[in-house]
């Protein structure tokens, strides 16, 4: 175990964290204000990345790619809430489950249809394709490097947003008390669509950028839509802050377990048993974190409703 | 007059239904269709476990995202201890019931801490903490799951289809009516008052948590049990029955069918798995119009299937009012 490893699956966890921010900023806001569940969130996610992945093939550039996938997601997004989930905002968080999981099976046959049952490669952009020497001897992927920054610039914007500015306020006071702020007069059912569109725009970013790393393919938004329930749940739903922390605590414990335990058993028990018990013991972590902090603080670490 | 508490099912009806279903195997023999005899075995499974997660979540009100726990644990038994060469339902199903119920008595005492979505949460997270155990188990096949030898003795003929029908029929038929008495007992009142008004309940003194628990874990037991027969159904244990996705789809079955409906988990299974069996038929896209119609029933039928019948009648009646 040298510093060098440890530094860099830190930033990979870093990394992670933060694309799992994009998704859990829109989830927390949605569920916050709406108290809606969108399960179809991780849909929007997997829409975004092969947006970019056709748009990138057809324009040639990863760059008009990218931006052209945050316009037709968040324009879906918008189909979505004002054709299908603003007529289920009254009812009860089981009749969400069940609409935003039927448009699970919808949109991912949908695209098995649109784009075949193949993974597409989404190459990232050439600009980024070196690594960079961070320290001496010490490289690291600069796209990896580009997206921590996008993170970090989407975190401090939303930041800025939520705090600062006066859609931010009528956000904020729709998260602390919804009926309030709608017999304050507030245009409730602009906000939504707004934020609606505004979680659609995230996923996009992140399913672009992670879509690079990894590949689009269909299901890719089930298996980071339950990581980011895990990471609002364990920051507290509706709250902004809560979504930071929970995304890099969940990326890092994430990212370093799986990288690190295997061979942290290796040292305490036979090499067999460590191969065997370190996938499992580092996929469940995540779990125990989030057990463990809901037993203490059934609220989650930042409770937004106080 | 009854109470609104009181769910009752018609007498005619489920005789007819269960006169239909022993009579079937027959009938599917005779016309050489022994493929709808495992079918059918399937669809009974999956409205019994349904079942179990419909009395926490629609009369307890316990929205739980981990029941795959139970149901896949309950196969795990069976398997594990086959594996072990015991082999005996005697044994092994009891053991699995046992299983669930201890289990899910250790999880609630935690999960029942929390509210509302939270608890969604934490049930999932333990759901997932077993899956990802059996997962790295590799002694018990790992990623593969279990294949059993053989379906497990109970002194019929088991590898016969249709005997091991009818035994799924006896034990469906038989938890299902102890799940209905179960709700019209005094402990379902209480339970269906809990969801109603958790803190009146409290108040008035009952020890709210401990009603709670037992509820949770009997319907625990009662998915171990289904799991057990899917197990033997299957002849075998994947870690997939474990999954989240596997929770999530025994949930939107009872959603389909009914929250707090007496035949809500029943119609939501069988409706769900002849969707899939029908439509997979057709087509390769088939999820996408399992996905419209799903869609379809939530928008136009807010409590699911089985407020069907009620929704007609209220129609008719007004109908019948106004003329």
């Amino acid at each position: 175990m040298n510093i060098t490893l440890l530094l860099e699956h830190g930033l990979n966890g870093l990394q992670f964290g933060l694309m799992l921010f994009l998704l859990a900023a829109g989830l927390t806001l949605i569920f916050g204000i709406m108290d809606f569940i969108n399960l179809a969130h991780g849909s929007l996610y997997m829409a975004g990345a092969y947006f970019a992945a056709s748009f990138t093939a057809m324009t040639g550039s990863f760059w008009l790619g990218l931006l052209a996938a945050v316009i037709a997601t968040a324009l879906l997004g918008v189909i979505l809430e004002v054709v299908i989930f603003r007529h289920l905002y009254q009812r009860d968080h089981l009749s969400h489950v069940l609409a935003t999981f039927a448009l699970i099976l919808i949109f991912n046959e949908g695209a098995r249809m649109i784009w075949g049952a193949q993974p597409l490669m989404l190459n990232i952009p050439p600009q980024l394709a070196r690594p960079v020497e961070l320290l001496p001897d010490f490289y690291y992927s600069s796209f990896r490097l580009f997206i921590i920054a996008t993170g970090l610039a989407v975190a401090g914007l939303l930041y800025f947003v939520v705090t600062k500015t006066r859609i931010g306020m009528l956000v904020r006071a729709g998260a602390s008390n919804r009926e309030m702020a709608v017999t304050m007069g507030i245009n409730i059912k602009l906000v939504f669509t707004l934020l609606f569109a505004f979680g659609a725009a995230l996923c996009a970013i992140a399913g672009a950028l992670l879509g690079s790393i990894l590949a689009v393919q269909v299901g890719m938004g089930e298996s980071i839509l339950i990581l980011a329930f895990v990471v609002i749940v364990i920051g507290g739903i509706g709250s902004i802050r809560g979504a930071l922390v929970g995304a890099l605590l969940v990326g890092l414990v994430d990212t370093l377990s799986k990288t690190l335990l295997p061979g942290a058993l290796k040292l305490l028990m036979p090499m067999e048993m460590a191969a065997n018990l370190g996938p499992a013991l580092a996929s469940i972590l995540i779990y125990v974190l989030m057990a463990a902090v809901l037993f203490y603080k059934p609220q989650g670490l930042f409770p937004a409703r106080g | 007059m009854q109470s609104s508490l009181h769910h009752t099912i018609s007498r005619k009806f489920s005789i007819g239904i269960l006169l239909l279903l022993i009579a079937f195997p027959l009938l599917a023999t005779y016309l050489a269709q022994e493929f709808y005899i495992g079918l059918l075995s399937r669809l009974m499974i999956f409205a019994l476990v349904a079942s179990s997660l419909n009395l926490i979540l629609g009369f307890g009100g316990m929205i739980s995202l981990g029941h795959a726990a139970f149901f896949g644990s309950g196969a795990y038994v069976v398997g594990i201890l086959m594996q072990h060469g015991i082999t005996s339902a005697w044994i092994s199903w009891p053991a699995a019931m046992l299983t669930g119920f201890m289990l899910a008595l250790a999880i609630g005492s935690v999960s029942l801490r929390t509210r509302g979505v939270y608890f969604i949460m934490i049930t999932l997270a333990f759901a997932q903490m077993l899956y990802f155990l059996f997962v790295s188990l590799k002694n018990y096949g790992g990623d593969d799951g279990l294949s059993l030898a053989q379906r497990s003795v109970t002194g019929l003929d088991m590898s016969n289809d249709s005997n091991f029908y009818y035994l799924v029929l006896t034990i469906c038929a038989t938890f299902l009516f102890v799940l209905y008495r179960l709700i019209n007992s005094r402990f379902g009142r209480v339970i269906q008052a809990i969801k109603e008004n958790e803190t009146r309940m409290e108040a008035i003194g009952y020890p709210v948590f401990r009603y709670k628990l037992l509820c949770f874990a009997i319907a625990g037991s009662v998915a171990s049990l289904a799991g057990t027969l899917l197990a033997n159904q299957n002849m075998l244990v994947s870690p997939n029955l474990l999954h989240w996705t596997q929770s999530g789809s025994l949930m939107v079955m009872v959603i389909l069918g009914g929250v707090g409906y007496l035949s809500g988990g029943i119609l939501g299974a069988v409706v769900m798995l002849m969707l899939e069996e029908i439509l997979s038929g057709y087509t390769i896209h088939w999820q996408l119009y399992l996905g419209i119609i799903l869609m379809l029933v939530v928008m136009l039928l807010p409590n699911g299937l089985a407020s069907l019948p009620q929704k007609f009648m209220s129609t008719k009646k007004t109908q019948g009012d106004q003329a």
